[in-house]
């Protein structure tokens, strides 16, 4: 809104809220969640299902620290800084805790997309191959029978890994790289598009991101904006370029550039960032920290560049 | 809203299953006849977005009427409710008695529990797959996790779809009884064990919350008020809400659902909030493996939860009060309806009750099965019509729960000690029962026993005394363990009987109270089983939400699949234990609610107190 109040509410400086991690006092605003304040004090937490542009879900548990005085462990990203919390990042419980979500994860979910694993990895000692060999492929992922499973005989680790859905131009999405971590949902959702195209379906481990009755994407409310491959943290949703580069073998991240320009689709203004290789933008995004789109954008902005790049030689003029 | 969906249309059934529920629709944006006028109008904003919490109900409806939910009927519910269809889908499959996929009228789901298993429901599957073929909805029968009648064990559950549907308990369950039941219908069935089976105390002088199971009719509010019924009310409205509080309060009255939390102080927690409305939850969502205390309750006294709920809504100034039920009790649903209904015509619910001016309303929500959504704020999920996912604490129920507002969730149980709390004051209640553990406590009393039943003695007996109560193991056979507190509760060795079934004594022992289960194994009983049927429970319980339990679980009841199928090599064995150690002790530091952090106690309890897997192998 437009409405500007003359002599309006005055700004009142927020209140610091002082906090004690690993012996050493933060200072952080009120209002600042944990990680906020260890972010501050220069700790490293790992994180994956938290999104600097949406409401923490906390369903991964990979950020979990101890807090004196509680029972369990506590979510960093999203548990707000009280006085005198006294906060644990690095101790035995909370490393053995960081250490068994990878390895869940890790024996579950092909993490190979997925930034800064290895180093997570090694860090927290991870062994996921200590449940056994992987589960293959399953075709059944999409139809749901909750509360019922067939128990194998431990011979080998469930996974998530299914067929890869390309059933659009646009984006892929391959959730065998999913971590159900909600971010694609609430993106899709209220919190950003209000397109409600996919939700989990589902539950427990047999959960699956979906459409109604796993209909393709080009049948559903999708409306293709992207914003759900914008904050995948996992790749298990890419653009279609990128997934083909992939496939091919010619993705390389250490040749592209990414140059940030202004959409000249519409007088919004968003922002795009375009990653280049060998002179073709392979994908774009759209900087989180931009007051227009908060990272988001629209069909044409995320999608529409291919007339950027035909040539002459291509056949076009 | 601008919603998008598929072409598929709802059968007439389907839509008149939804209509009967929400009434016609009026135009085309809901579902209705389109004409010009609905192009021009917008459907949306709160009044449109408003009815999201009716969506279980929708889904029952259908699921009741055809037995499964198609994708018309979905469309048809999303677009009368403005709610997204992969929304509905995302509910539609989360819980276990709605189908999304085609499948008879006709389904019997076989408890395949632990109180079951101990009684024989193996055997009873054995003979249904010779019969019918392996369990599976095509072949109209399914395993199902506790269905709260272990008191006669093995159980089942026959569901019929139709208009109306018929429900019924089958216990303890024959193998022709379930062929029966698909052949012929559950009509064809003998009619269920009156509710006064499962308390063999029944009539006894001295009962406090089972008085009146078995000795009124349920169905009969003149039966109630003759028994004493409505005087706590009568009690309570002589008192200020803050008074009813104070009382709760003094009568030092703890959570019988199984976390023991002091109910009076989340009365007043609840009460002091500004905000308003505020809510009361009855937690009826009765799922723990081994309980079904509430049922008894429930189905032999259903009044005594109505009154015991108004008072409650008295006190923390809520006009409006949900019961939970789960939706495996059809008998425990019918009899609440009922009583809701006959205390409305008598002036015990609604407007003005008893002339006090003060208005109070009750509605039941049914479950779909899904023992997550026993948890306090899974429970508000579901009835809100969200997945019954679990919410991160805090913010509390009390400050923040149902719609967003203050909320007390209490079992039933708890509640209906309230009525006795009002009649007695507080602090006569209070000396009842030991110091730390107030007032009467039902058991539910199961697994190899003479006289398997829910029991109710004062605070204060002994595991060994509840036994004995219940008849002991039949003659010839040796207790070899027994779990308390259900799935979620721990183990206890057969030499540790004197153990005081008190909040502190279990403490001190520990253990755990959980719901009050009382489940005892004699050494017929394969725990190594039992132990992966809780581990098969918790894995298809998991809501799925966080990576703890969601996957923990999984590997979880892998690492006892490998002990089952390797039990003569150590090496891999210690291994597995070392799997499991590590998982369960992350699934509890780490996981979000109390079914993850809970998954791992009862296997803990069985190798480190029972040593089941290292000595009985």
């Amino acid at each position: 809104m437009n409405i500007h109040y003359p002599g309006g509410p005055a700004v009142t400086p927020v209140k610091q809220i002082t906090i004690v991690i690993d012996g050493e006092e933060v200072s952080v605003p009120e209002g600042s969640t944990i990680l906020t304040a260890c972010n501050a004090a220069g700790k490293d937490i790992p994180t994956l299902c938290y999104g600097d542009t949406l409401t923490p879900k906390n369903a991964c548990r990979v950020c979990m620290v101890e807090l004196k005085g509680s029972r369990v462990l506590v979510p960093s990203c999203s548990r707000k800084v009280q006085p005198d919390m006294v906060v644990m990042t690095d101790t035995d419980r909370v490393r053995h805790s960081r250490r068994l979500v990878l390895e869940l994860l890790d024996s579950s979910v092909d993490l190979s997309t997925t930034p800064r694993i290895p180093e997570w990895k090694e860090r927290y000692n991870v062994d996921s191959d200590r449940y056994g060999k992987r589960a293959s492929e399953s075709l059944t992922r999409d139809v749901h029978d909750p509360g019922e499973h067939h128990a194998g005989n431990g011979d080998v680790a469930a996974t998530m890994c299914q067929p890869i859905k390309i059933d659009n131009d646009l984006y892929v999405r391959d959730y065998s790289k999913c971590i159900l971590c909600y971010k694609c949902v609430d993106a899709c959702g209220t919190q950003w598009q209000n397109s409600f195209a996919i939700q989990i379906a589902g539950r427990g481990f047999d959960s699956q991101i979906s459409t109604e009755f796993a209909a393709e994407l080009p049948e559903s409310a999708c409306v293709f904006c992207g914003n759900c491959v914008e904050v995948c943290p996992t790749g298990a949703l890419s653009f279609k370029s990128e997934h083909d580069m992939r496939v091919a073998g010619t993705w390389d991240e250490s040749q592209q550039t990414e140059t940030t320009t202004v959409c000249t689709y519409c007088g919004v203004g968003c922002n795009l960032n375009l990653h280049v290789q060998d002179n073709q933008i392979v994908k774009v995004t759209s900087p989180h920290d931009h007051s227009v789109g908060h990272g988001n954008l629209c069909i044409k902005g995320r999608f529409g560049f291919q007339h950027v790049q035909n040539r002459k030689e291509d056949g076009g003029s | 809203m601008d919603l998008k969906f598929s072409n598929a249309e709802p059968f007439a059934d389907e839509r008149d299953a939804v209509d009967r529920l929400l009434g016609a629709g009026d135009g085309g944006w809901h579902g209705g006849q389109r004409d010009e006028e609905d192009h021009r109008r917008a459907h949306s904003g709160h009044a449109a977005r408003s009815q999201r919490h009716l969506v279980m109900e929708a889904l029952h409806a259908v699921n009741d009427r055809v037995g499964w939910i198609s994708p018309g009927a979905l469309n048809y519910i999303g677009r009368r409710l403005s709610v997204a269809p992969a929304d509905v889908y995302s509910v539609a499959t989360f819980y276990a008695l709605f189908s999304t996929n085609v499948r008879p009228k006709r389904i019997v789901h076989v408890c395949t529990d632990i109180a079951c298993m101990a009684r024989g429901s193996k055997e009873i599957c054995a003979g249904l797959e010779k019969q019918l073929g392996p369990a599976s909805a095509t072949n109209g029968w399914k395993h199902s996790p506790c269905l709260g009648v272990c008191e006669r064990a093995p159980a089942a559950m026959a569901v019929e779809a139709g208009d109306p549907p018929h429900e019924h308990l089958i216990g303890p369950a024959t193998v022709d009884e379930i062929v029966l039941a698909l052949n012929e219908g559950p009509a064809a069935l003998a009619a269920e064990a009156p509710p006064v089976m499962a308390v063999p105390q029944a009539g006894q002088e001295g009962l406090m919350l089972l008085k009146r199971v078995g000795q009124v009719d349920p169905e009969s509010i003149d039966d109630y008020l003759t028994t004493n019924g409505y005087a706590g009310l009568r009690r309570a409205f002589d008192m200020s809400p803050g008074e009813v509080i104070s009382e709760v309060k003094e009568s030092r009255l703890m959570g019988r659902g199984g976390a023991a939390f002091p109910a009076g102080v989340k009365w007043e927690s609840t009460a002091k909030q500004p905000a308003t409305p505020r809510y009361l939850v009855c937690n009826a969502d009765e799922s723990e493996p081994g309980t079904f205390k509430d049922r008894a309750i429930l189905e032999g006294d259903p009044f005594a939860l109505i009154e015991s709920m108004t008072i409650a809504g008295y006190g923390i100034g809520a006009e409006r009060g949900y019961i939970y039920l789960r939706g495996e009790y059809p008998r425990a649903y019918r009899m609440l309806r009922n009583a809701i209904e006959k205390a409305r015509e008598r002036g015990f619910l609604g407007a003005d009750i008893l002339g006090k001016g003060w208005s109070f309303e009750l509605e039941i929500r049914r479950g779909a099965g899904a023992y997550i959504c026993g948890e306090e704020t899974a429970i508000f999920n579901s009835i809100e019509g969200y997945r019954g996912e679990p919410r991160s604490k805090p913010p509390f129920p009390f400050e923040a729960g149902l719609f967003g507002k203050p909320t007390v969730v209490n079992n039933v149980e708890t509640l209906c000690n309230v009525p006795l709390i009002m009649q007695m004051g507080g602090a006569e209640y209070a000396r009842i029962g030991t110091e730390g553990s107030t007032g009467p406590k039902l058991f539910c009393v199961s697994g190899n026993l003479v006289l398997p039943g829910v029991y109710e003695v004062p605070f204060g007996a002994t595991l060994g005394d509840i036994l004995k109560l219940a008849g002991g193991v039949p003659e010839g056979r040796k207790l070899q363990a027994v779990l308390l507190g259900g799935a979620a509760g721990g183990f206890v060795r057969a030499d540790e009987l004197d153990i005081p079934l008190t909040f502190e004594g279990a403490r001190a022992n520990n253990t755990t109270l959980g719901s009050g289960v009382v489940l005892a194994f004699d050494d017929t009983v394969d725990l190594p089983g039992i132990l992966l049927r809780i581990a098969r429970f918790f894995r298809d319980e998991s809501c799925g939400q966080c990576v703890p339990c969601r996957v923990g679980t999984v590997r979880q009841e892998e690492a006892l699949l490998r002990i089952a199928h390797n039990r003569h090599d150590a090496a891999s064995k210690g291994r597995d234990v070392g799997i499991l150690r590590d998982v369960g002790l992350a699934m509890k530091d780490s996981s979000i609610c109390g079914l993850g952090q809970a998954a791992w106690n009862a296997v803990e309890s069985a190798i480190d107190r029972l040593g089941v897997l290292r000595e009985s192998r």
